[in-house]
């Protein structure tokens, strides 16, 4: 491939930056709950574009840690976002809202 | 410029218009989930043109086809007339939001360009054979890893019970 490796984690970081001002600005807790799928995607860009660099050991067998790893990436956010929404239905049982500032009992 | 480089740069683009389609613009959650799924496709070309194939599978399987359908199950079931999104984002949400994404770019800036974090080698044309693809992945997690699959296993399992009660708690 003829993409400088730097090109697609720039891409990364961008989509992270992107979700993490997303969840900072937005107060609708479902749009915050998408901004952190976006996060954790980019973090797999990057896993997936570091793999490919670093692709075989030294003797020549195939690494596929990187690979590895997103699985479990995802995983964790597929059970993350059955937890978030969740919580989002019992906020919304409870409060009748899905604005986070209406939820600030443990904010300092 | 080759065409697997303006393939990337295509989905590139796009991934990233629609996550900002999705934080900026969008006026309905549904359509901020469409957009999701908009950047979820695109990651998954990337991942082929990486030549990560099972990854980019699993990516579409798993996030455009379970997480996202999960959001519109809970969005049909939440009834929003007004798109959800009440009032437009205040005025110091956003300045802390452009000040920290301002900070953040900039100090990632000044990181990689004065300690040439980015100086790694060229993405190698040769590669293992298979790599990536089912085969290998399989042999790479049920290999010498096999530990690291069960315990996600556990981990969707804790996570399947959460949801439960939480979704329980309140309709008895």
């Amino acid at each position: 491939m003829s993409i400088p490796v730097e090109h697609v984690v720039v891409l990364s970081a961008l989509l992270f930056l992107v979700g993490a001002v997303g969840a900072l600005v937005r107060r609708n807790v479902i749009v915050i709950l998408m901004c952190i799928e976006l996060m954790l995607n980019a973090g797999n860009l990057a896993l997936v574009a570091f793999n490919r660099v670093w692709s075989a050991t030294a003797e020549g067998a195939a690494l596929h840690d990187g690979q590895v790893f997103v699985m479990m990436v995802i995983a964790v956010a597929a059970a993350e976002v059955a937890v978030g929404l969740g919580i989002l239905l019992a906020l919304v049982r409870n409060r009748d809202s899905l604005n986070v500032d209406d939820v600030s009992l443990l904010r300092w | 410029m080759s065409f697997e480089a303006l393939l990337f740069y295509a989905f590139g683009f796009l991934a990233l218009f629609s996550a900002l389609a999705m934080v900026c613009f969008v006026r309905h959650v549904v359509a901020g989930a469409m957009s999701l799924v908009v950047t979820m496709v695109s990651l998954a070309g990337i991942y082929v043109l990486l030549h990560a194939e099972l990854v980019a599978v699993v990516q579409i399987l798993v996030y455009a086809g379970a997480i996202v359908v999960l959001f519109l199950f809970v969005i049909m079931l939440l009834d929003l007339r007004d798109g959800g999104l009440g009032a437009p984002p205040r005025g110091q949400n956003l300045v802390k939001g452009v000040g920290v994404g301002g900070t953040v770019l900039i100090g990632a800036w000044l990181v990689a360009s004065l300690s040439g974090v980015f100086a790694v080698e060229p993405l190698s044309a040769a590669l293992p054979d298979g790599f990536g693809g089912h085969r290998a992945m399989g042999l790479a997690l049920y290999g010498d890893k096999v530990l690291l699959v069960e315990l996600s296993g556990l981990v969707l399992l804790a996570a399947i019970v959460g949801a439960v009660v939480l979704a329980m708690r309140g309709s008895e």
